[in-house]
């Protein structure tokens, strides 16, 4: 799939750029709307930064009444709208095409309303993941879905890519903890979803809606679920000679009815990198290693690794290091969250996303190491075990073009492969642009045309988001 | 397979599935799902067209306890797959309610219908609804397309999340023949602390106290003076290894020491009772009173049923409060006070169990706004475009 291609831009709504814009500025204050090219540079990419285009336009709404302005000036004057959070996706869902205007939710950033009595909060889009967290930690609870972007990705985006993160083993991710949406459609209109209870009846469209990467509508503000936290958690660092012996471990720790809260997997590289950037004392000398981490009062921790250390230890494991303090756990998973940040100071990567059955992890990893070895690459691995989320890091040079397309030909190889295991391509980055090519691998034609026929309903032509998720060709409109 | 003048089709594959559909689609005949019958009563009556039985799509198609996920063909009695699970200490983690007592039906409730009406139960409040679990389906469309959405894994954000449209939707946009669920280890035990005499409020507050604990609460359900004894109950589930539960058990009577809590039912008694709050036995009895479910903020719930006065005859709080089960009289009228008192709170309020009549001509759901019902109508036609599966089920024509 070297180069993912974009639409051609339509040359009738770029003739008409200074109209759009004219028009757009009787909705917006003056400095919601950006029009000035270096300025809307800083809106031509997201974290796929090696595709950049340059939006016509970037309104910057900050009211639901805004959104909805805008949403119906782009259908009535037939102009595509990409909808962007923080732009930290990974598979390229908030980069815009230059016959769009981007609208970007990050003025909508108020928590809106925290209610502890019923354990939710209700807050716009462009909230950070983490700022409701930051908002009720003091009271004891917490937003669950953590992505390793959480310090700037918002939540807006996480709807719509349906987002993950390590501790979704336990909490599930971004669709499990919402309650209730407010969406703007396309004609303007504004849908309320859900609400602060539980299972609306009629049917799920937040369920529809969560993970739909900005092509049905803009999520304006959201409902989320507060969990209280635990009374404690520890992670515990387990390295292993081999993947294998990590990957049986994982499984008869999940046999023995131990779900523990987070089971991360790293390889050697992985550990490397990480290690040398957050010095989180990391063992050096395995191939494998396993950040588990367990919950609830010392005596349960204790309890629970107790048992756990057992079955590592019916699975050779080498190296067991408990954090022995608040500061060592934080240390451990900061390696951990840090690991694509890290393994960007060393080499330009591109990070992939795909999802195998636990039981064929061990297999997974093997033929992922031959696929970047045929291109002349090399690769780190660092991912979500327990649910058999894969992150391999395929590294490369991005000055050159040549290995720039080898990258990208190894990732595809590698998420066929994952499907063709009896996974998927992506479990929590979504398709974006960068996996769309590729769903015709995972979907068969008639899978891929119920999806677009939903999708019709919303926008039956195509407006928001357009080239994203999809393949360019076969498009099902209304 | 002939489709002639059977009253009844029983596919005993997808394939088979899709050809009595496209058969149907093209004489513009409608199809009535049916899984084991225990819920016909849910949804608005639909007896149109020939009966589409899932009774021979019956079985196991892979179980995988290491990995936590099972699939299973939608004509598969729930209690054979929770025998299933059950040999290897798993279960399903939402805890299916039982239709059968809230409706005298007997047979065999199908896993189908779970999906259909994602059937859940209290322990919502911690793991989720069978919507949460459900992690992939396969299904034949109205237009005789077997189609699959989601998958094996249960972290896949490929795509769109059909299979969440589909869970709950009441079989109306298509038949759901595989159903792919993730499970969970079956707790080592279970302990519930009760606390007595709480009035609705009282028990509310409690429920939001042991909710909002590091106790990792899997229930909190209230019932009223006359549900078993002559005074209310409330209750407070823990589940997990033998350690902890005794540890949280202590941490909660402390900590709801202000609310009266001091002992705990163990083991056999606890999961009886339940089984009694996920069945809402209390509700069943008498059989001629209707039964109304009300998702509401758990705050709300006591002053809700407050403003209700008479017109409700007897309730009992699931979900911390969340959930109020209701029994009401027969009457459109009130069915009106319950969706306008309702109002005032904000939720949703599902009639349960009435006779045909009743549910023919009041919504069983909660009303949609006209862009909802629009979407509704939109998405009904992108499945189903000759309106041949469950019509009307949900809404007159849908």
């Amino acid at each position: 799939m070297s180069h993912i291609a974009f639409p051609t831009p339509d040359p009738s709504i770029l003739a008409r750029r200074d109209a759009i814009i004219a028009g757009l500025s009787t909705l917006l204050p003056k400095e919601a709307l950006i029009v000035a090219e270096e300025e809307r540079r800083a809106f031509e990419t997201d974290a796929l930064t090696a595709y950049r285009k340059l939006p016509l336009a970037v309104a910057l709404p900050s009211s639901v009444e805004e959104i909805a302005a805008v949403l119906k000036f782009c259908r009535n004057a037939g102009v595509n709208a990409v909808p962007r959070g923080a732009g930290t996706s990974l598979s390229g869902g908030a980069i815009p095409q230059e016959d769009a205007i981007v609208i970007g939710l990050s003025k909508m950033n108020r928590i809106l309303e925290i209610n502890l009595a019923d354990r939710y909060a209700r807050v716009q889009a462009g909230v950070t993941n983490l700022a409701i967290s930051d908002a009720v930690a003091a009271d004891g609870f917490f937003y669950a879905p953590d992505p390793s972007s959480q310090l700037a990705c918002t939540i807006g985006g996480n709807i719509g890519m349906n987002s993950g993160g390590a501790h979704c083993l336990k909490y599930g991710v971004t669709t499990n903890n919402l309650l209730g949406l407010k969406v703007v459609l396309l004609d303007g209109e504004t849908i309320e979803l859900g609400g602060p209870y539980f299972d609306s009846g009629g049917l799920d469209l937040m369920g529809l809606m969560t993970g739909s990467e900005g092509q049905l509508g803009i999520v304006a503000e959201a409902i989320v679920r507060l969990i209280p936290a635990a009374e404690g958690a520890r992670p515990v660092l387990f390295g292993f000679d081999s993947a294998e012996e990590a990957g049986a471990c994982v499984a008869a720790i999940i046999g023995a009815g131990i779900v523990p809260v987070a089971m991360e997997y790293m390889d050697k590289p992985a550990i490397q990198i990480c290690e040398a950037f957050a010095h989180a004392g990391y063992p050096l000398d395995v191939e494998a290693m396993l950040i588990i981490e367990v919950e609830g009062s010392p005596q349960e921790i204790d309890a629970e690794l107790a048992k756990i250390q057992a079955i590592a230890k019916a699975h050779g494991v080498k190296v067991v290091r408990e954090s022995m303090s608040a500061m060592e756990a934080a240390q451990i998973w900061k390696g951990r969250k840090s690991a694509f940040g890290a393994t960007g100071r060393v080499a330009d990567y591109i990070c992939m996303d795909g999802t195998v059955p636990t039981s064929r992890l061990p297999e997974a990893l093997k033929r992922t190491g031959e696929i970047v070895a045929s291109y002349g690459l090399r690769v780190a691995n660092v991912f979500h075990a327990g649910d058999g989320n894969m992150h391999p890091l395929v590294l490369y040079n991005v000055n050159d073009p040549n290995e720039q397309a080898k990258a990208e030909a190894a990732g595809a190889d590698i998420l066929k492969m994952c499907v063709d295991l009896g996974g998927c391509l992506t479990g929590e980055h979504g398709v974006g642009v960068e996996k769309r090519d590729l769903m015709s691998h995972q979907f068969t034609p008639a899978d891929l045309a119920q999806q677009m026929r939903v999708r019709a309903v919303f926008d039956p032509d195509w407006r928001l988001n357009p080239a994203k998720v999809f393949p360019l060709a076969g498009r099902i409109a209304a | 397979m002939t489709l002639a003048s059977e009253a009844m089709f029983a596919p005993a594959s997808e394939d088979e599935a899709v050809d009595i559909v496209r058969a149907a689609a093209a004489r513009a005949q409608k199809l009535a799902i049916v899984g084991g019958g225990t819920r016909a009563g849910l949804g608005r009556p639909c007896s149109h067209g020939a009966a589409l039985t899932t009774t021979r799509l019956d079985g196991v198609v892979f179980y995988e306890p290491a990995e936590m996920v099972i699939a299973l063909r939608s004509g598969t009695p729930v209690a054979a797959a929770e025998a299933l699970l059950a040999q290897r200490g798993q279960m399903f983690p939402f805890e299916p309610m039982d239709h059968r007592p809230l409706y005298a039906t007997s047979g065999e409730p199908t896993i189908g219908g779970v999906v259909a009406g994602n059937v859940s139960g209290p322990r919502r409040i911690s793991v989720g609804a069978a919507r949460d679990s459900l992690i992939g389906i396969r299904l034949v469309n109205g237009r005789g397309e077997a189609i699959k959405n989601g998958g094996r894994v249960m972290k896949n954000v490929t795509g769109l999340d059909l299979v969440k449209l589909i869970c709950g939707a009441h079989g109306t946009l298509g038949l759901v023949t595989e159903a792919i669920f993730k499970v969970l280890p079956r707790p080592e035990r279970e302990a519930t602390v009760v606390i007595r005499r709480l009035d609705d409020q009282g028990a509310i507050a409690a429920m939001a106290a042991a909710l909002g604990s590091a106790y990792n609460v899997s229930g909190a359900a209230h019932v009223t003076p006359g549900m078993g004894r002559e005074f209310g109950r409330t209750f407070f589930r823990v589940e997990g290894f033998a350690a902890s539960v005794e540890h949280r058990v202590g941490g909660l009577i402390k900590l709801l020491a202000p609310f009266g809590a001091k002992h705990a039912l163990a083991e056999e008694e606890s999961r009886r009772l339940w089984r009694a709050i996920r069945d809402a036995e209390f509700l069943a009895e008498p059989r001629e009173r209707a039964i109304w479910r009300v998702s509401l903020k758990p705050s709300a719930g006591a002053e809700f049923v407050k403003k209700l006065g008479p017109i409700a005859q007897a309730h009992f709080y699931d979900w911390g409060g969340g959930l109020v089960w209701l029994a009401s009289e027969t009457s459109s009228a009130a069915a009106e006070t319950i969706r306008s008192a309702l109002a005032a709170f904000g939720g949703h309020a599902t009639l349960v169990r009435a006779p045909d009549g009743l549910r023919a001509s009041v919504d069983v759901f909660e009303p949609l706004s006209p862009a909802l019902a629009k979407l509704t109508a939109g998405i009904k036609a992108s499945f189903d475009p000759d309106g041949i599966f469950n019509f009307g089920r949900m809404y007159p024509g849908i």
